[in-house]
């Protein structure tokens, strides 16, 4: 926007906005000076920036209401924020509109032992309910990357997973109630305290909604009873496609495994220089496999589980046989961004995920890809549900080397689509991924997508432009997109 | 694998584009296994059973995708030559149930706490929706965040919001091995055994509480099954399959009554609904989640069980219950917040504008 404009809309609505805010919202807790807001202007995405009219940061439902009511009376933008960890842009706030702190909404409100649940505030983080629930032998299973940080609320609103959805699920399969406020500032409950509710799955529509949809303010979470028994086991391999066979040989046959990893060479080796883990080095790929349930499960699963891995040339097979050891295995995983980060200035984490068939074939293509573009790709992924996680490594303050990495990023969720699979596993589509949106879906699905949020939000107000692109969107990116020569599949249906 | 396709998706979409230029409601029919199941509704039928047949089966992959019409059976039995099955076990009620009628009803069998439910397995869909147009959403794999969940949101909407086409569905490896115990329990010991086992890892894949006898099926490895069955004590029950196969397709006595059969779901560990809205005994599923009574108290049984944090709706009803005859079909399902009531007919809007696709079948207006 024409910065004049976009400077006189700012001081229009500061002046409309602040008296009407102020007669619920305490002075503290909205935020304007330009150095406070400016820890509100990224997500963990931090190549996209843009700072708010506003930071407000209410600690009540009734302030979330109020907020949203002054909004909506005034055309104004809201973004939710969670943790701010999410990676595709999505908590970043847009130009003159509102960005919405839940982080004071951070309490664990109660406990039900006998239903298996808690009612906790969105800006609860991930790992905190599981803590809060140890001492009853239950915790909560969506256990993304980043949990020590993010919040409940942001994982609602991206679906996120973690390295044990394989087998427990998503937040989706994990959450059964969600108290959220709308853009006209009306509370509702969606879903409930029982397995299902009466009317339409609207917990569904909700779950992944990217802050789209409506404000979450109360999550009813379900809780599991940990497992009794925990084995993680390593595998080296030579070649990719005996690591991606295994993969598929052992869910072939009826094994469910807790998680199932996989991590290539140049992953390896980051990942051992900064943990010291005992990876093997020269290796291809390693798999991680964890295997969880009764004690005689576990050794049943883990005898069936080394003689698939020996029949594949396996070597190097280390299996946990304490808590300490798994634990070692595991952080040693999820400290592989950082790991990363000691090879190139930035990291661009794809999600695209793929039919577990098309693995060694797709991991062979973006090792092509990769020499084409000059540019190292890092494969650290969930392989158990086909989520692939390339990593672009690159210098963002080298044009050239960011257009590249951008341009490969496209290609590699081409790719995912060609193959069958889709452009999001669990990070979401955010601002990142809106042009490759336009890629995997038609002008009447989107269409659809529009239309759906109409009817939670008219004057589309919540979130605006983020992971459902305008249809002049797409036709632009998909012009320039054929125009450059880069639709490397023309004859592809668009899916 | 049947590919005889004698329904194309563009015949049939062709049709809704007709009846939504003309504003003709349709009736959108399976095989009719669950017409019984939802409001009465008048309008012209649609069929989808002859679109069927599996569309693509690799056992590896856990997902099977096939046309809304294939028989459940078809689905089920070609998983079961592969070791694999459908997690949410959904019942048939008749040989000819369809996969579609399945997923657009939702209901899933006694797998349904431990597993998950129809919508949870559900991973993408091909609909037409009420303007004709088909349309994709999810696909087959097992994670996908790409756009709004539509493919769950259609598991259930009873055919309201889309016609069904395609579904691919997540499904998984049969357990090596069950065993059913059988203890002498109340409702109360129920609540006190199972609120215990639920903190710990044991292998629980259905329970049924009838006549103050607690069944509980284990299922998974050998060893870990045998453990956990000793550790619950009570006696082995011979021949469980057909015990949970009869279970799951409503063919005990109890359910073959000429009665408003209701379905009460409830926080499992819920109180025990007073005498005076039902009568006799009741069938309790799901570690209390799920509960079948008769009642012919419909109104105010539904309003004890929002009360108590769920719902309740009018499963099977030969006659309508007369209690309610001056508004008999309202009340099959809960009635909804305003709130919510208002939000799900906009989104009916957004996928049916002239309200064409099974108006009025879940609640009049949607
Ligand atoms: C190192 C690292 C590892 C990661 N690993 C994983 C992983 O393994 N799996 C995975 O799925 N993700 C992973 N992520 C991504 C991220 O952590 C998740 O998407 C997480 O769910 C975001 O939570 P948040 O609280 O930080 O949300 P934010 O980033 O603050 O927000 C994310 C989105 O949610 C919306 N939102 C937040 N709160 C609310 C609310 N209360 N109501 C409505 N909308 C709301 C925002 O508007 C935004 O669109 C990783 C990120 C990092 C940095």
């Amino acid at each position: 926007m024409n910065s004049n404009i976009a400077a006189s809309i700012r001081t229009q609505r500061l002046a409309s906005l602040i008296p009407m805010l102020s007669k619920m919202i305490p002075e503290h807790a909205i935020l304007s000076e330009p150095e406070q807001l400016k820890a509100y202007e990224c997500d963990a995405f931090t190549t996209m920036r843009q700072m708010p009219l506003l930071t407000v940061l209410p600690d009540t439902i009734e302030q979330v209401q109020h907020v949203m009511r002054c909004c909506h009376a005034l055309d104004i933008p809201v973004v939710a924020r969670g943790a701010g960890t999410g990676l595709t842009a999505g908590a970043m706030p847009v130009e003159n509109g509102v960005l919405l702190g839940m982080s004071k909404f951070n309490k664990i409100h109660a406990i039900d032992l006998h239903n298996r649940t808690a009612w906790i505030d969105p800006g609860v983080r991930n790992q905190a309910v599981s803590d809060a629930v140890a001492p009853y032998n239950l915790y909560f299973a969506p256990d993304p990357s980043s949990q020590l940080a993010c919040s409940v609320g942001g994982n609602v609103a991206e679906n996120a997973g973690g390295v044990h959805c394989l087998k427990y699920g998503l937040t989706v399969h994990n959450i059964l109630e969600l108290e959220i406020v709308s853009i006209e500032g009306e509370r509702m409950t969606l879903g409930g305290p029982a397995l299902d509710a009466a009317g339409y799955d609207l917990m569904a529509i909700m779950t992944g909604s990217e802050g789209l949809l409506g404000i979450v303010v109360g999550i009813r979470v379900k809780l599991l009873a940990k497992p009794a028994s925990a084995r993680v086991l390593l595998a080296a391999f030579s070649t990719i496609e005996d690591a991606g066979n295994a993969i598929a040989k052992i869910i072939g046959a009826g094994i469910i495994p807790a998680g199932l990893e996989m991590i290539d060479q140049t992953g390896i080796q980051a990942i051992e220089a900064l943990m010291h883990a005992g990876y093997p080095v020269h290796a291809a790929a390693v798999i991680i496999c964890e295997l969880d349930g009764s004690v005689e499960e576990v050794e049943d699963e883990l005898s069936s589980v080394i003689a698939i891995l020996n029949s594949l040339n396996a070597s190097d097979i280390q299996v946990s046989t304490n808590e300490t050891e798994s634990k070692r295995i595991w952080a040693a995983r999820k400290a592989a961004f950082p790991a990363l980060a000691s090879l190139a200035p930035d990291n661009y984490v794809m999600d695209g995920t793929i039919p577990r068939r098309a693995l060694a074939e797709v991991w062979t293509k973006i090792n092509r890809l990769s020499d084409e573009y000059q540019l190292l790709v890092v494969n650290v992924f969930h392989a158990g549900d086909g989520n692939m996680h390339p990593s672009i490594l690159f210098d963002s303050s080298d044009e050239n080397q960011y257009q590249r990495a951008n341009e490969l990023a496209t290609r590699i969720l081409e790719l995912c689509i060609q193959v069958g699979g889709t452009i999001s596993g669990e990070h979401g589509i955010g601002l990142e991924k809106i042009n490759q949106m336009c890629l995997q879906f038609s002008d009447a699905e989107i269409n659809q997508f529009h239309a759906l949020k109409h009817a939670f939000d008219e004057k589309r107000l919540l979130n605006p432009g983020k992971q459902i692109p305008t249809l002049a969107r797409c036709a632009e990116f998909n012009a320039m997109h054929i125009h450059r020569g880069e639709m490397p599949f023309p004859h592809l249906e668009r899916f | 694998m049947a590919d005889s396709i004698n329904a194309t998706p563009e015949s049939l979409a062709e049709q809704v584009k007709n009846a939504h230029y003309n504003q003709s409601p349709l009736q959108i029919m399976g095989s009719g296994s669950k017409s019984f199941y939802g409001r009465n509704i008048t309008a012209i039928p649609l069929s989808v059973a002859a679109y069927s047949g599996v569309i693509n089966y690799e056992p590896s992959e856990l997902v099977i995708t096939a046309r809304a019409g294939t028989p459940l059976r078809e689905i089920e039995n070609l998983l079961d030559e592969q070791g694999q099955m459908l997690g949410f076990e959904p019942p048939s009620f008749t040989d000819t149930a369809t996969l579609g009628g399945t997923i657009a009803c939702g209901i899933s069998g006694p797998r349904r706490p431990y597993a998950g439910a129809a919508r949870d397995f559900v991973l993408g869909v091909t609909i037409i929706n009420g303007k004709g147009e088909i349309l994709k959403f999810g696909g087959q794999v097992i994670k996908n965040v790409a756009g709004y969940d539509v493919s769950r949101l259609m598991t259930g909407a009873q055919g309201s919001l889309g016609i069904l086409l395609d579904i691919s569905l997540k499904v998984i490896p049969k357990p090596a091995y069950e065993a059913t115990r059988v203890l002498p329990y109340s409702h109360q010991q129920m609540n006190t055994l199972l609120s215990d086992i639920g903190r710990k890892p044991v292998p629980v894949s259905a329970t049924l509480l009838h006549n103050n006898s607690l069944y509980i099926r284990l299922s998974g490895a050998k060893a870990g099954v045998q453990a956990a069955a000793s550790a619950i004590g009570g006696d082995t029950l011979q021949n469980a399959d057909p015990f949970w196969q009869q279970l799951k397709e409503q063919q005990q006595p109890f359910f073959n009554q000429q009665r408003p059969l209701w379905r009460v779901s409830l926080p499992p560990a819920a109180a025990v609904i007073p005498g005076d809205l039902v009568e006799e005994e009741s069938f309790i599923e799901w570690g209390g989640a799920q509960r079948w009574v008769y009642s012919h108290n419909g109104k105010k049984l539904q309003e004890w069980a929002i009360k108590n944090g769920g719902h309740a709706s009018c499963f099977r009803d030969a006659k309508r219950d007369p209690s309610l005859s001056h508004s008999a079909d309202e009340t099959v399902f809960s009635p909804l917040s305003p709130a919510l009531f208002a939000l799900s007919k906009r989104i009916k809007d957004s996928f049916d504008p002239a309200h064409i696709l099974n108006p009025n079948r879940l609640y009049t207006g949607l």
